[in-house]
């Protein structure tokens, strides 16, 4: 019955009609002349609930279908996500059980994150620092790596994307630096910079400059020749173009290029801190593998997984904000 | 002002274009000459591919011609400017502004800096948000003014587009296929408002279209063109209509209806082999 409460009024009318058909149905073994009265009575109450012998059987029967109603949508929204989450943790399960322990089960490693969690920001000295500290370290460098690799890739992709000079100077050094891993740099970071925390910083500045440069520019390229010409009939100023004309109108491709840069910044950054050491949740990842803590490595894959997913969410929530219409003719 | 000056406010004289294309060059209009006088309200018609929105074009200033000059004014076109507002077929206000802005955006440009060829002074920020207020109430949307264009419906856009263009107050109003994108009732009420509006401003209009009624209905001439590629004036009819009009009386009018059969007979039959070459 409480379920019924969930119903728009439009909804709630719909299923007094189906009850209405059901009660006759119900009534079938009744006498013939029974039913057509009870039919009659609903139809000349309309909506309102039917009094009488009749209307205990309404209610029964509508505390049986509206849940039955709301079953649907709810098991469509819930049911896949948990059907596969309960996937995971049965392979799992059947994995650790597989190699004897070595991998440890699902529910041990609960308990170990429930303990790991109660006090994430503790530190006991360089190499023994709470999880919260390690994600907190790792995305500071991201943070950095990132906005450095904005602060120079947006505008230089708003360059090569206004001027066909330096798109066909820029595009054969991006082609060629662009698929370069981003660990190859990590050596070149450790000799210029001397020291392991900027080198890292520069692998994640080297590898998520590139969609930003390319989706700027792509979007610069991409602006609708209409408000190109908008401007030109207006004769609006270079500042008002890039203002109120191509900044907007580039938001969204930029956005998408951002995206793009911070999860491969957030991939990267587990790789390169695995290398460097230090603070950080791939440094801790390593740590842990060195001390053989699987359980803490699961528990590291899953807050790198959330934390990415966290971000990824926040930038798509971002660019939706700032997408609008385009023209259509 | 001078007769010249009135007669031939845009002066265009054996203008040529070209286009350049991968298979060598496209010659879209050629051996164009064509005079529009103050006031004037001028249609350009003809099958697509006729180079009518070239023509256009070439008088925004968006594009030159390879031979041949435009004058405006006596002065030569050599680029756009918003003395010759462009009303764009399908509206281009910028989404993320809303209506005020969008025409604010023009207002601002062009009187909120001192005018160096009529020496006019520079308008403070309370007089330029009349302006555009004045605009939208013209094109009657003032309920419409804070929002975006996404929100409004696409007569209320191209009227939006009337808004910024007339806000300008433009020596010359250009006009590319203004309703082709709407329905037949709504550009009916817009063509209406149109000739309201340019009997009040006493606008100079060029106006692109491929609707024949629209074309007798608004206009004091009619520039026929022939058929692309090499596209020119085949024919220019001047419509002696009183105004103010009114098109249901119209539609009786004999004269009307001669205007009309004039221009679908150069239309169907004289050019009626559409898209022979495009």
């Amino acid at each position: 019955m409480v379920s019924a409460v969930f119903h728009t009024p439009l909804s709630a009318a719909s299923i007094d009609a189906d009850n209405a058909i059901k009660r006759e149905a119900s009534h079938a073994h009744s006498t013939r002349a029974s039913a057509i009265k009870a039919s009659e009575a609903t139809s000349s109450v309309g909506s309102e609930p039917v009094e009488g012998p009749t209307g205990t059987s309404t209610s029964s029967v509508r505390t049986e279908r509206a849940p039955g109603y709301d079953w649907r949508g709810l098991i469509l929204a819930v049911l896949p996500p948990v059907l596969g989450l309960a996937m995971l943790v049965a392979i799992w399960a059947l994995v650790s059980v597989g190699t004897k322990g070595s991998i440890p089960n699902p529910w041990e490693t609960l308990q170990q994150a429930i303990q790991i969690f109660s006090d994430p920001f503790y530190r006991k000295g360089p190499n023994d620092q709470g999880v919260g500290w390690n994600v907190l370290m790792s995305l500071e460098r991201v943070a950095l790596g990132f906005g450095l690799a904005a602060a120079v890739g947006i505008p230089m992709g708003f360059l090569i994307g206004r001027f066909e000079f330096l798109s066909r100077m820029f595009n054969p050094l991006i082609s060629l630096l662009r698929p370069v891993s981003p660990l190859a740099w990590l050596p070149i970071g450790l000799l210029v910079f001397k020291g392991a925390n900027p080198a890292a910083i520069w692998t994640i500045f080297i590898c998520s400059i590139w969609p930003m440069v390319i989706n700027t520019a792509v979007g610069v390229q991409r602006v609708p020749q209409d408000y190109m010409n908008v401007a030109r009939v207006l004769n609006l100023s270079e500042w008002k173009i890039l203002t109120k004309i191509l900044f907007p109108s580039v938001l969204p491709y930029m956005l998408t290029g951002v995206r793009l840069a911070v999860g491969t910044a957030w991939l990267v950054i587990v790789a390169a801190e695995m290398l460097t050491g230090g603070v950080g949740i791939g440094f801790w990842v390593w740590d842990e593998w060195n001390n053989l803590n699987v359980k803490n490595i699961i528990i590291a894959i899953f807050v790198i997984g959330i934390v990415g997913l966290l971000l990824e969410y926040a930038l798509i929530k971002i660019a939706t904000a700032f997408t609008f219409e385009e023209v259509k003719s | 002002m001078n007769a010249n000056q009135t007669t031939k406010f845009i002066d265009i004289v054996g203008v040529e274009q070209t286009f350049k294309t991968k298979k060598g060059p496209f010659c879209a209009l050629r051996d164009i000459h064509l005079t529009v006088a103050k006031g004037e309200f001028v249609a350009l018609i003809g099958h697509s591919g006729c180079g009518k929105s070239t023509l256009l074009n070439l008088i925004a200033g968006l594009t030159t011609p390879t031979q041949g000059h435009l004058l405006c004014d006596n002065r030569e076109i050599a680029g756009p400017g918003p003395d010759r507002a462009v009303v764009f077929q399908n509206h281009s206000l910028l989404p993320w502004l809303t209506c005020f802005e969008n025409v604010y955006l023009g207002v601002e440009r062009v009187f909120g800096a001192a005018n160096k060829s009529t020496g006019a002074p520079s308008e403070n920020k309370v007089q330029l948000v009349e302006r555009t207020n004045a605009a939208l109430a013209l094109v009657g949307l003032t309920p419409a003014a804070q929002k975006r264009p996404g929100e409004i419906s696409g007569g209320m856009k191209q009227r939006v587009g009337i808004a910024r263009a007339l806000a300008m107050e433009p020596k010359v109003l250009l006009m590319d296929e203004p309703f082709g994108a709407l329905d037949a009732l709504t550009r009916a009420k817009l063509q209406d408002e149109l000739l309201e509006i340019v009997a009040r401003t006493h606008s100079t209009v060029v106006m692109v279209t491929h609707d024949v009624d629209e074309a007798v209905l608004l206009s004091d001439k009619i520039v026929m063109m022939t058929n692309g590629p090499s596209a020119t004036i085949g024919e220019v009819l001047s419509v002696k209509l009183e105004r103010p009009r009114n098109r249901v009386r119209l539609a009786e009018d004999r004269h009307y209806v001669q205007y009309r059969k004039a221009v679908i007979d150069f239309l169907y039959t004289r050019q009626s082999h559409v898209e022979k070459a495009a």
